[in-house]
């Protein structure tokens, strides 16, 4: 059901197509990004850790929270079809999907059934996971993103770089310039963040006014109610849920929750650490369809596409919980250099080199890359309000992911001498005779070596190798205390 | 418990950027006709209070039945109630009962008025969970006005939704 895809995975807009370590070396030589990228986290790290400290029972949030969405993987087939069961009887039509070709399938199909060339669309990490807008504009429709950052993006020609504010390194020159080359109707010729929102507005009403399909995500699912909880600021979400006749939103099952109750909680963790705010401007929560308000149709395709494979592996599983709150991102020392498009996926930062591995497989492009891309300091886990063990997980990742040749074939030896005292010190013996030389080489380094020859290259491309001591512990101990 | 609750939401919801204030029951007519001076029309959900709309100077029009199209004329305000409010957010929770209407009366316009009750306020959002009547009704929480900080993160307000909330406090029963 759920395997892994090699070929067809290639496409899939979770797929590093380059490997991380290249990908990042090249993102860190553009000053303006890293310039962009620090302003922004540090600015929305600070709004987050004063929020959170007004809470009191933050932790036990956290704690209550991570329970909730356990019980979730763990019943993950029970609640989605205790889901599905309440949203069809307030007059949704469910649909499941294994994979992404399955559900940009299911979508594409309804919206053929409307007859439209032309669908908005509300932010949604699913429909970007799976590739929704290109799978759409291979049958013929355009969808048009609807929220301000998504609509920078989609303009430019370019993929998000952050899963919150997916036009985090642009800065507002460069966002006018973008409009004024791509968006009808743009005259203005100043940058002033205002003008910039009013001209999205203009342009937008005119497409929410005239959109018949609108395609949208969601935040939480409950299953108890088989209520839908959309959260966003803009208001573009709004205009999707509530003016077009047909809705279609796509949901991966992870978004379950398992009482209405639970949102109590939920609603309380995702702002604050995502925003930084006690609340999000707008939060619809809607059930099937109301009679004489909002769309006649609804469609909910519940997406699968990976996760029940994930909620397979006792370590693993942990990556289901994740409200994509992007706190994790903000705090990361690797991510705000390299910026989301490094790390070659829809999910970027410290979740995405969990999550992608995992939804795709190791064996996909350059995903067993993404474990690495991380210097398992620690601070994801610190503000993930779901209390992901990321470093735990990257671990586990490391040691299950396929090993470089290299690599291989030194622990290998490194093994067969460390298992005999003999060969052992007679292999510290030959580095400490061979690392004299190069004492006086590498002296103007702080004793560091740079660059070393193959197959150590591949180890000091990424960092400065020390050289052996001068004398071992053993020799210093026998000679200043022995005799 | 009730004033602690108004003070606190009428302090949040301006953190937001939101217009509040607060007057007595009968001096409501006036301050609502002060506020909404300046629209073209007014929009009234069903089952607005009468009392609510004595002293309004601009056309009345009733939300019942206008088009999102109508919704969108220039100077248009809309004047509703709401279910709950949430005193530590600052947030305005709509479920479409009476004199709050369908959904995009509150979205379409540019200018939304806001009457909360005192009783309406709960503490927290766990709270406001609890409280609700019935959660299968469409419901929208409202934080401020629409905005955005796509740009630099600078906080923009009203993209999409009302560039204007004007929110008005009636003291306890
Ligand atoms: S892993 Fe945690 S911190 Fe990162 S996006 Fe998910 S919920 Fe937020």
């Amino acid at each position: 059901m759920t395997r892994a895809r090699p070929q067809r995975g290639r496409q899939l807009p979770i797929v590093a197509v380059t490997p991380f370590p290249r990908a990042a070396a090249s993102a860190l030589r553009d000053t303006r990004l890293r310039a962009n990228l620090g302003r922004a986290t540090r600015t929305i790290r600070e709004k987050r850790a004063a929020v959170v400290a007004e809470v009191p029972d933050w932790e036990r949030l956290r704690d209550r929270a991570a329970r909730v969405k356990d019980d979730v993987i763990d019943r993950l087939p029970q609640l989605v079809a205790q889901f599905a069961r309440a949203a069809t009887a307030a007059g949704a039509t469910v649909h499941h999907a294994v994979d992404a070709a399955a559900a940009n399938a299911v979508v594409t199909e309804l919206v053929r059934a409307q007859g439209v060339d032309r669908v908005v669309k509300v932010k949604s990490m699913a429909t970007q996971e799976i590739g929704l807008n290109e799978a759409l504009a291979a049958a013929g429709v355009t969808a048009v993103e609807t929220d301000l950052a998504e609509l920078i993006v989609q303009l430019a020609d370019d993929t998000p770089s952050h899963i919150l504010v997916p036009a985090i390194h642009y800065d507002r020159g460069q966002i006018r310039e973008i409009f004024a080359r791509r968006m009808p109707g743009f005259t203005a010729d100043s940058d002033d963040p205002a003008v910039l929102a009013g001209a999205a507005r203009d342009y937008l009403r005119r497409t929410f006014l005239a959109a018949r399909v609108a395609i949208c995500g969601a935040n939480f699912a409950v299953a108890e109610t088989g209520s839908l909880v959309v959260v966003e600021s803009e208001g573009n979400g709004r205009m999707c849920l509530t003016l077009p006749d047909t809705l279609i939103a796509v949901v991966g099952v992870e978004k379950l929750l398992p009482r209405f109750a639970d949102l109590g909680d939920f609603l309380r963790l995702l702002p604050r650490s995502s925003t930084g705010e006690r609340m999000n401007p707008y939060t619809s929560i809607f059930t099937g369809v109301t009679p004489g308000d909002g769309p006649r149709r609804l469609h909910v395709v519940l997406l699968d596409n990976g996760r029940r494979r994930i909620a397979a592996d006792p370590v693993g599983r942990a990556a289901l919980r994740c409200i994509r709150c992007s706190a994790c991102l903000n705090v990361c020392p690797v991510y705000e250099r390299v910026g989301g498009h490094a790390y070659g996926s829809v999910y970027p930062g410290p979740i995405g080199a969990i999550l992608s591995p995992q939804l795709t497989g190791q064996d996909a492009g350059h995903n067993a890359t993404l474990p690495y891309a991380s210097t398992l300091c620690g601070a994801c886990y610190d503000v993930c309000p779901v209390k992901i063990d990321i470093p735990a997980i990257l671990v586990h990742l490391r040691q299950q992911g396929p090993k470089p040749a290299a690599e291989r074939a030194a622990m290998a030896w490194l093994a067969w001498t460390m298992r005999d005292r003999r060969r052992w010190r007679a292999a510290l013996r030959t580095a400490r005779a061979g690392g004299r030389p190069l004492r006086v080489l590498t002296r103007r380094h702080g004793g560091r070596l740079r660059r070393a020859p193959w197959p150590l290259s591949a180890w000091t491309t990424h960092r400065d190798a020390p050289l052996p001591a001068d004398e071992s512990f053993r020799d210093w101990w026998s000679r200043t205390r022995g005799s | 418990m009730a004033p602690d609750l108004s003070a606190l939401f009428a302090v949040r919801a301006g953190d937001y950027r939101a217009g509040v204030r607060q007057c007595t029951p009968a001096e409501l007519p006036d301050l609502l006709a002060t506020l909404l001076a300046g629209a073209s029309g007014v929009v009234l959900p069903a089952g607005t209070p009468p009392d609510w709309t004595t002293r309004l100077g601009p056309p009345t029009l009733s939300g019942d039945t206008l088009t999102a199209a109508e919704l969108d004329a220039p100077g248009l305000a809309v004047l509703t109630g709401c279910a709950l409010a949430v005193a530590e957010t600052g947030t305005l929770v709509l479920d479409g009962g009476a004199a709050q209407g369908r959904r995009l009366l509150t979205l379409v316009p540019d200018h939304h008025v806001c009457v909360v009750r005192a009783e309406q306020i709960v503490a927290d959002v766990p709270d406001l969970v609890i409280a609700l009547s019935d959660p299968t009704r469409p419901l929208t929480m409202i934080s401020g006005p629409s905005a955005t900080s796509d740009i630099e993160l600078n906080r923009v307000e009203g993209v999409h939704g009302p560039r204007r909330l004007d929110i008005v406090c009636l003291p306890p029963a």
